[in-house]
């Protein structure tokens, strides 16, 4: 989720409000698709289904918001920028109402499947250890996208300089709708993976958008490693302020946040000159 | 010889005879309006709406169908006037003013949030409009002021948390250690404030090993439920509901939580086809007795007609039993307290008549016998029903077990008596089986 954010932002340079929505359609498209024809005969259909929802999300609502909407206005006042993602994020939340109503939607198998193991005398769920699998192996892949393929390098020198990038033939719009697909499809994935943990509800979109921000300026908008280390140092202040101070749990994370800024305003991971990701 | 025709007669007037409803429509009070306009103000979106605001929207169209089905009120049929309750306070004030004013509602029913039912009496006071909260929890509402045009038709959550300790000692005599898992606000707060006061009451040497307080709707509670199974508690009470209500139950399942401690909670407002997957051994409370089985529907035939209504029109009970027994307590109380200010009056009455009729009614719903018996009269007592979720393997399917009810008067403070204060001077004249 805040790798797709931050990736969006790298590329784009637009902060995505509309993100937490596409997490949302994750969800409650995985959750619909494991409702409808996941079976408990072939647990492993669960876990396809719940990849191919995010997949679908992506590539279809993805091209779809950058092409409309985004690309009238890049280079315009930030101002504009978030109030048009804000409008988008509203109307995705209509869209999911009219989609699949206002009741909750209730795919808990994937997570039931995985069952538990015992650490340190404690039983967890196995299934957040599928989901931190699941992170690596996505930003994994993601770095190597970016440093190591042909694509990689076009939208390395889009982000540094999308003039000169043009000038010398690259496609600079087709590069990005392509960016804005892959941070709605790292959207959609988080959304559809994380539905099983939990009821879909209509406004889970707007929840999660609040703290995957909290992550991106941590960790330095635009920085995927960056994203990463946020994330870890969000759970394990939440973690641990719930095992020692069970009334700070929120707090501790936006104290973190308030000190990585005060100190380091572009976060731990963000370059002040350079454009990168 | 003789018997069979006879009896043949008597079964042919039976058969032929239209019910007895329709058989003797109410008749029209002098000075009647065309019709009796009812505002109903629910929750028709947002995260609550699916299980409380729906729920309570379809046993309004049940049951307003029905009461017109046998004539309406004195004569008069209702005319339900929906609105939406989501939205900030100021807005939900101003759609009350709209629904007065524009809509020329003669009555109001409504209101989940409990910060609705806290802003809105001023109003309705203001306006002079007949006012039913029917469905909202605060103690606050009567017990920290008095209203003249405002009444609760259903109870408050003193009995939530009254009910859920009376039913824990029952269950678990020897309890020694309990944990909290509650959402960080108002409803949380107050449902733990006042479980394991009095549950401390009750049983003094209680030890309270953990507090945890998760933000509304946050849904993962991976860090929650690590804490609460290295701390042990011999039982967890949580008050959680929507998508955190869901987390609990199938993070708390997997990781073996209901295996570990006695897991309560309060003022279960799941929908009923959510039942289903509820973990074995976990005790759920209703705000009242609304459950299909209880009360019995062959000895109660407005909880027969009530199911069964709801199943004809939508295909399965009206959603959960919290939001849609508390609407058609509402409904049975308004139209209980017209007719008795008609039957007074002789004539259609004004909104003072019903005002004087409303103050400590007793009336009929699905739930039993409703009393309207504190708060000035202004504010209803239920029974409080507690029961165990047990998978029963013969049908595969859970069933609620173990059912305990403790009567209204066993779990509301006396007229008067504020809860917290009945409470702390040891539930005086608690009228407990």
């Amino acid at each position: 989720m805040s790798a797709g954010l931050t990736f969006t932002y790298g590329v784009v340079r637009i902060l995505n409000l509309a993100h937490g929505n596409l997490y949302a359609l994750g969800a409650y498209m995985g959750a619909w698709l494991v409702l409808g024809w996941g079976s408990s005969a072939m647990p492993v259909l669960s876990y396809l289904l719940l990849f191919a929802a995010a997949v679908f999300i992506g590539v279809t609502a993805g091209p779809l918001i950058e092409r409309l909407f985004l690309r009238r206005v890049y280079g315009k006042e930030e101002e504009i920028q978030i109030l048009l993602t804000f409008s988008i994020l509203l109307i995705l939340e209509d869209v999911i109402k009219l989609v699949w109503g206002v009741s909750p939607l209730f795919a808990d198998k994937p997570y039931i499947y995985m069952g538990h193991v015992r650490l340190g005398g404690v039983d967890y769920a196995g299934y957040p250890f599928l989901l931190t699998g699941i992170a690596i192996v996505t930003g994994i892949l993601l770095w190597l996208v970016v440093t190591r393929t042909r694509f990689g390098k076009v939208l390395v020198s889009v982000i540094t300089d999308r003039e000169v990038s043009s000038a010398l033939g690259v496609n600079v719009p087709r590069i990005y709708t392509l960016a804005f697909t892959l941070g709605a499809v790292f959207a959609a994935l988080g959304g559809a993976f994380t539905a099983p943990m939990f009821s879909v509800v209509p406004g889970i979109g707007a929840e999660v958008i609040v703290v995957s921000f909290a992550v991106v300026a941590i960790g330095g908008l635009g920085s995927i490693g960056g994203a990463a280390l946020g994330a870890l140092l969000v759970g394990l202040a939440r973690a641990t302020a719930v095992h020692l101070f069970p009334e700070l749990d929120l707090f501790a994370i936006y104290l973190i946040m308030a000190l990585v800024l005060l100190f380091r305003p572009q976060g731990l991971f963000g370059q002040v000159q350079a454009r990168r990701i | 010889m003789m018997k069979t025709p006879l009896l043949s007669v008597i079964a042919l007037i039976a058969v032929l005879s239209p019910p007895a409803a329709a058989q003797t429509p109410a008749p029209r009070a002098a000075g009647a309006p065309k019709e009796l306009r009812v505002g109903i103000v629910t929750l028709l979106s947002g995260p609550a709406s699916s299980t409380f605001g729906i729920p309570a929207k379809k046993a309004a169209d049940a049951w307003v169908e029905k009461i017109n089905d046998e004539g309406g009120i004195g004569g008069v049929k209702i005319v339900p006037v929906l609105t939406d309750e989501a939205g900030p306070g100021d807005k939900v004030v101003a759609e009350f003013r709209r629904l007065a004013a524009d809509e020329k509602v003669d009555l109001v029913i409504g209101y989940i949030s409990s910060a609705n039912c806290v802003a809105v009496p001023a109003v309705a006071e203001e306006l002079k409009v007949l006012t039913v909260l029917f469905d909202c929890g605060t103690t606050r509402v009567f017990e920290e002021a008095k209203y003249k045009y405002v009444f609760r038709t259903a109870a408050h959550t003193g009995i939530d948390g009254i009910g859920a300790a009376r039913y824990l000692l029952a269950a678990k005599p020897d309890v020694k250690t309990i944990a909290g898992l509650n959402q960080d606000y108002a409803w949380g707060r107050d449902s733990w404030e006042i479980f394991s006061r009095a549950l401390r009451k009750l049983k003094p040497d209680v030890q309270v090993v953990e507090t945890l307080w998760p933000k509304l709707f946050q849904g993962d509670l991976s860090a929650e439920i690590s804490k609460l199974l290295t701390a042990k508690p011999d039982v967890i009470f949580h008050s959680l509901w929507g998508t955190d209500l869901a987390s609990v139950n199938s993070q708390g399942r997997v990781r073996g939580l209901f295996r570990q401690s006695l897991v309560i909670h309060n003022n279960s407002a799941f929908l009923f086809k959510e039942f289903r997957d509820l973990p074995d051994g976990f005790v759920v409370g209703f705000r009242g007795t609304h459950w299909p089985d209880v009360p019995d529907p062959a000895r109660n035939p407005l909880q027969k007609e009530f199911i069964e209504r709801c199943t004809k029109k939508f295909g399965e009970p009206c959603g959960s039993p919290h939001g849609s027994y508390h609407m058609v307590q509402a409904l049975q109380g308004v139209k209980t307290a017209y007719e008795k200010a008609i039957k007074a009056t002789g004539r259609w009455p004004s909104v003072d008549d019903v005002v004087k009729a409303f103050e400590y009614l007793e009336f009929d719903s699905p739930s039993g016998r409703i009393a309207m018996g504190v708060g000035g009269g202004h504010q209803a007592i239920e029974d409080s029903l507690y029961g165990t979720v047990k998978l029963d393997p013969q049908r595969n399917q859970n069933v609620l077990s173990s059912v305990r009810v403790f009567p209204a008067k066993c779990v509301n403070p006396p007229d008067g008596v504020k809860t917290l204060d009945w409470i702390d001077q040891g539930f005086r004249g608690a009228q407990c089986p």
